[in-house]
């Protein structure tokens, strides 16, 4: 069982990861991936004003997935057309960056000695991550947890309702995915603090 | 009736018509809140802490003010961190 991130000496933190600890990581991180680029957003990528003016296919409405909305608020409520404008000019770069840190989080865990398919028992995976690196998947842990709790429905001050659930509810299995990746961010915002 | 001077123009200037706000959710940890508000806001740990326990106890705190294109920028990085933020007119 991995005790989380700790702080390295010179900067940056380090975690120890069980191959199955790993295994799952890099599975919750792309379904993100799969996510973000799944319903289509169209993202523009040109630096260029006149590129972007004429561009009309970024999206203008909140996105259907009830995930995708919650990772892609609306910036203004009470107005719906500056709402619109916004999202147009910020989703897609957004979903491009959300993208690619999980993607970056699956790589660093593959280049530490994850093999694509896990079949060793007893595997250890340790990650060393500088300060931007860690940032990166605290951020991604984030969008991880959010999108879990989204499905899972979890609202303000209901643990004790999770912890009621019978443990051969897949509900609490989720639920303590969520607390366990909740409990590595935690461990890693206290690393970075330092 | 006002003395008129040269601050009004001044104050303008200065003029903070926007905020942005962040809204608590069920999911975000206070430490990680904290933490945005302090790497991205460049805030003290004291400043940091006491928006995180706004945006905890009262639903909602106001985090920056500026012009309508720095709130944008703001509003947009917070989605980049995942916390719940939306703009509006200031008060």
């Amino acid at each position: 069982m991995t005790h989380g991130f700790q702080a390295r000496r010179g900067g940056g933190v380090v975690a120890t990861f069980t191959g199955f600890e790993a295994d799952l990581l890099r599975s919750l991180e792309s379904q993100l991936v799969e996510l973000l680029r799944n319903e289509v957003a169209a993202p523009n990528e040109s630096d260029d004003p006149l590129e972007q003016l004429m561009d009309f296919s970024g999206p203008t409405t909140e996105p259907d997935d009830p995930v995708l909305a919650r990772l892609f608020p609306t910036a203004y409520p009470d107005d719906e057309e500056a709402a619109g404008e916004f999202r147009r000019f910020t989703e897609g770069g957004l979903r491009d960056s959300k993208a690619r840190a999980a993607a970056q989080v699956i790589d660093t865990l593959e280049e530490a000695g994850l093999p694509s398919e896990l079949t060793e028992d007893g595997l250890q995976v340790e990650v060393e991550l500088d300060r931007a690196a860690a940032t990166t998947w605290m951020r991604s842990f984030t969008d991880v947890r959010l999108a879990l709790a989204t499905r899972l429905g979890i609202e303000e001050g209901d643990e004790d309702y999770w912890m009621s659930l019978p443990d051969d509810d897949p509900r609490s299995h989720v639920h303590d995915i969520y607390e366990w990746v909740g409990y590595l961010q935690e461990t890693l915002v206290q690393a970075l603090s330092r | 009736m006002p003395v008129e001077t040269e601050e009004p123009e001044e104050a303008l200037l200065v003029d903070r018509p926007w905020v942005t706000v962040v809204w608590n959710d069920p999911v975000n940890l206070m430490s990680y809140v904290t933490y945005v508000f302090e790497t991205y806001f460049g805030y003290a740990r004291k400043k940091a802490e006491k928006l995180m326990l706004e945006v905890h106890n009262d639903g909602r705190s106001t985090v920056s003010s500026g012009s309508r294109e720095e709130m944008e920028r703001d509003v947009q990085a917070m989605h980049e961190y995942g916390l719940w933020a939306t703009m509006e007119k200031a008060t």
